[in-house]
């Protein structure tokens, strides 16, 4: 299945969930946030929300800026 | 004799909260995370802004970052907006900065106009804050020194309004004495003094104004020793707080004798 993650194209599972994709990206249980097509993913939904063909999804964190 | 100096109830309330130190700090631009942390308790900073950017992917997810360095339980976090040309991603990264600090509510808005100057775009900053106070953000919001765009801020529920003493990282100093003066002598919520500042005196000038406070980033981490440059900033901050409260004498063209004239032989 095909979507884009932080801009770039990117490969994954069939109905893989965001929690699969930060395992597999290496930030699960790191401080990170996660939006799919502009909306938020709580924490809380991450293990049940299962990414679809096409989805856009940024994961993000905080760095030193002014 | 105890001579008191310093007013443990002159604090700076933002949002309800009380903070002792008025500099706020950013943390970009420093060499490393130990020099970001050194040179912000140097600086006394109990608020300290930080960027929301996309994770490098490919690089190590385990490596030290901001808020290992900077912990949220020890700072007050201020997610800023900084990138963002229009209120759609400012709005969002917002939303982003409050799901990753755990419902955390304070963010600095700013909205850029274009990247020659940094000014803001006063359009969609106002555009921006009217969403973000609605979605219950607390909003400290970066502007141009336009009084009359700070007092609509303010109507909107801005938390503290933030306009610049002259463009990011100029480090020109007080460019503007009288505007500032205009915007904090009618404000009803705390005047933070953000972006311009280029060494201490530039800080002290701005308290002595009567600010509530100053917000810099690259005076300090891009001067030759930061942690140094914190300390000063710090002490200026101090200096410039105590001189308004003190209240200056008024500027006379002529002279005025500190010694009294009655007594002077011959």
């Amino acid at each position: 299945m095909h979507i884009t993650l932080n801009g770039h194209p990117h490969d994954c599972g069939d109905n893989f969930t965001v929690i699969q994709l930060l395992h597999e990206a290496g930030y699960a249980g790191r401080r990170v946030a996660v939006e799919v097509n502009h909306e938020i993913v709580p924490r809380s939904q991450h293990g049940g929300y299962a990414l679809r063909e096409g989805d856009k999804v940024e994961i993000v964190h905080a760095i030193g800026g002014g | 004799m105890n001579i008191k100096t310093h007013d443990t109830t002159d604090t700076l309330v933002i949002a309800g909260k009380s903070y002792r130190s008025r500099l706020l700090t950013g943390t970009g631009k420093y060499k490393d995370l130990d020099e970001t942390r050194r040179a912000t308790l140097a600086a006394g900073a109990e608020i300290v802004t930080a960027a929301i950017r996309r994770v490098n992917l490919g690089q190590d997810p385990h490596a030290p970052n901001l808020l290992d360095a900077l912990p949220p339980g020890e700072f007050t976090l201020l997610p800023n907006t900084a990138g963002c040309y229009n209120a759609v991603d400012a709005v969002r990264t917002c939303r982003l900065a409050r799901e990753l600090l755990d419902g955390h509510k304070l963010v600095k808005l700013e909205v850029l106009g274009d990247e020659r100057t940094l000014f803001p775009d006063v359009v969609e900053t106002l555009k921006a804050a009217e969403q973000l106070v609605a979605d219950g953000f607390d909003v400290m919001v970066y502007t141009s020194d336009d009084p009359i765009l700070a007092k609509k801020l303010e109507q909107i529920g801005c938390v503290a309004v933030m306009p610049l003493a002259a463009p990011i990282g100029s480090g020109l100093g007080i460019q503007n004495k009288y505007n500032l003066l205009e915007i904090i002598e009618n404000a009803k919520v705390p005047i933070i003094v953000d972006a311009g500042v280029g060494t201490a005196s530039d800080a002290a000038i701005a308290m002595e104004l009567g600010c509530d406070g100053v917000l810099m980033n690259t005076a300090i981490a891009g001067a030759q020793d930061p942690v140094l440059m914190a300390h000063a900033m710090k002490l200026a901050i101090e200096a410039g707080r105590a001189a308004f409260r003190a209240g200056r004498i008024p500027r006379k063209r002529f002279a005025s004798a500190s010694s009294p004239i009655d007594g002077t032989i011959g």
